[in-house]
């Protein structure tokens, strides 16, 4: 495997707060690889690290071998712009070729709209686009220059159903063709789809990073939710990671397998009311990530 | 692809940005000629004598290339680094010096354009008086004299928001314009005032302007002025593009 990027030991403050501590992480060449973590938890402050944008405060980043803030090590590289930010009164086909005049062998600009699906746009001022239209002309901009490494930063969000399949589906078939591709994201579905290697990251620090198998089996939660007058009994039952309790007097529970959890409830004999029972977001799933001490020590190395 | 022909698609695009919304085309283009015929044009003592008028349009045109570049460089600047395109186009692999030569080269396109209706009204409407080669060495000059505005605005621009920048041109150009000269003829300015206003660029350049246009003495410090003000405000500006990273909230 040959290593297209990395960060070593990069701790990156702004003012008083630390947006990632002490992270080392390798981008090797083929995968896809998923980096999943609620909103601030330092997934964007990583990429833009990678993408020169920034200076980490300690710590080395790496990209090509060399300083990401050198031009050159970025010619192989290919970001996505913010699907807000494209510049209103350029044409779909002028961004395009805007975009692509800065590689040595750009996409046509004619195949890349076909490959995206927005060969019917091509005329159109992209002021002009629907959201998902901006969406996926942005992560189009990403591979025109047949870059080796791809940095998508949440490519999908706001994208409805179909629009959101038909961007994987391309990002696939541009991984397939040779592109290695990181990818954040804050939706667990998202990730499912895409991913061989995810790594998880709150609170600044890489959480997991390992298979994507592996890290669903760890952050997949169902939460069992009831009113009980003993709901530290409950919360001493196996399973259960961690409890909160409702303003209303119910008690959440966060336990990998549901079902024995609610076996171990009946039979336990605590008297309880209004069992209900639902797959804990992705958010609730980082926050017993975070909290749990055993295996949320960072475990940074990869093999 | 080089360098230079990187600055050119850069340069080709930011002018297609600004051309796609053609009243602000007008806006740069038709402020210095109002003004020009506001006034100058009304004013026979100035405007009927050749060497008064012909200052009077060279004072017009620095005006012009002075608010042209404050206005592009501060506000455009200030505006970009709030807006998510500008992080992208630093992930291309472009150096950085590409987008400030880009930018160079698309306000100083829009500037010579503002100064052909100024010349043409200058000349019609005044007894303003200029040979071809004399109107060829005041570009020139004008394009040395415009650096320090240029550099201004891009200190301006990594400096400021985009409100606070509005804010800061506006004061800068309105005491560059009246204390350098572009409005009201030095020639009307008590000696203290004429101290100070022969320290600002906008006056510098004035006259090093008029010098290239009508020949006669050029005082070294306008020269020398001209290049003092270029060599700090690059250090500035160079010092601000370094630092910058995008619009930073506290």
């Amino acid at each position: 495997m040959t290593t297209l990027a990395s960060l070593s030991h990069v701790t990156r403050s702004f003012g008083d707060v630390t947006a990632l501590d002490d992270v080392s992480l390798d981008i090797g060449d083929g995968a896809i690889v998923g980096l999943l973590g609620p909103n601030g938890a330092g997934k964007s402050t990583m990429l833009s690290l990678l993408q020169g944008l920034r200076r980490p405060t300690s710590g080395t980043v790496e990209l090509f071998g060399g300083s990401p803030q050198n031009p050159r090590n970025r010619t192989r590289l290919g970001c996505t712009p913010q699907a807000t930010a494209l510049p209103d009164t350029l044409r779909v086909g002028e961004v395009v070729d805007f975009v692509g005049a800065h590689f040595a062998d750009p996409v046509p600009v004619g195949e890349l709209l076909d490959e995206f699906g927005l060969t019917e746009l091509a005329r159109k001022q992209t002021g002009a686009l629907s959201g998902g239209q901006k969406r996926r002309l942005s992560v189009a901009l990403a591979f025109v220059g047949r870059p080796e490494l791809v940095l998508l930063d949440e490519p999908t969000t706001g994208l409805d159903v179909d629009g959101r399949r038909a961007l994987w589906d391309a990002i696939r078939r541009q991984h397939d063709a040779g592109a290695t591709v990181v990818i954040t994201s804050h939706y667990l579905e998202e990730i499912e789809a895409l991913a061989e290697r995810v790594v998880v990251v709150a609170g600044g620090r890489v959480l997991e990073d390992d298979s994507l198998h592996n890290v669903l089996a760890r952050v997949s939660l169902r939460q069992v939710t009831v009113t009980t007058a003993e709901a530290d009994r409950v919360a001493a039952l196996p399973g259960v990671v961690r409890h909160t309790v409702a303003a209303s007097g119910a008690t959440t529970f966060y336990a990998g397998d549901s079902d024995a959890l609610i076996v171990e409830l009946v039979r336990s004999g605590i008297a309880f009311s209004d069992l209900a029972v639902r797959g804990a977001t992705l958010e609730e799933a980082f926050l017993t990530l975070t909290e749990t001490p055993s295996p949320t020590e960072p475990r940074l190395e990869h093999a | 692809m080089s360098a230079t022909s990187l600055t050119l698609v850069h340069a080709k695009y930011s002018l297609l940005e600004t051309v796609r919304v053609p009243i602000a085309v007008i806006g740069t283009i038709v402020f210095p000629v109002l003004a020009l015929l506001f006034f100058v044009v009304p004013q026979r003592a100035v405007a009927g004598d050749p060497t008064y008028a012909t200052q009077a349009v060279v004072s017009m045109a620095v005006f012009s290339v002075m608010v042209g570049s404050l206005f592009s460089f501060g506000l455009g600047i200030a505006e970009n680094r709030e807006k998510p395109w500008d992080p992208y186009l630093r992930t291309l692999p472009a150096p950085g010096l590409t987008r400030i030569a880009a930018h160079i080269l698309a306000t100083g396109a829009m500037a010579v354009a503002a100064l052909i209706p100024l010349v043409v009204v200058g000349a019609l409407l005044t007894e303003a008086t200029a040979s071809p080669l004399q109107l060829l060495g005041g570009l020139g000059a004008i394009v040395l004299a415009a650096l320090p505005f240029m550099l201004a605005g891009i200190c301006i621009g990594y400096a400021f928001s985009t409100k606070a920048a509005i804010a800061v041109i506006q004061i800068v150009f309105f005491t560059l314009a009246f204390g350098g000269g572009l409005f009201l003829p030095p020639l009307l300015f008590p000696d203290w005032l004429n101290a100070i206003s022969q320290a600002l660029p906008s006056r510098q350049g004035r006259d090093f302007v008029i010098w290239a246009v009508q020949g006669g003495d050029l005082q070294p410090l306008s020269w020398l002025g001209l290049l003092g003000w270029i060599a700090v405000l690059l250090a500035v500006a160079l010092l601000l593009f370094r630092r910058d990273e995008g619009r930073r909230f506290r």
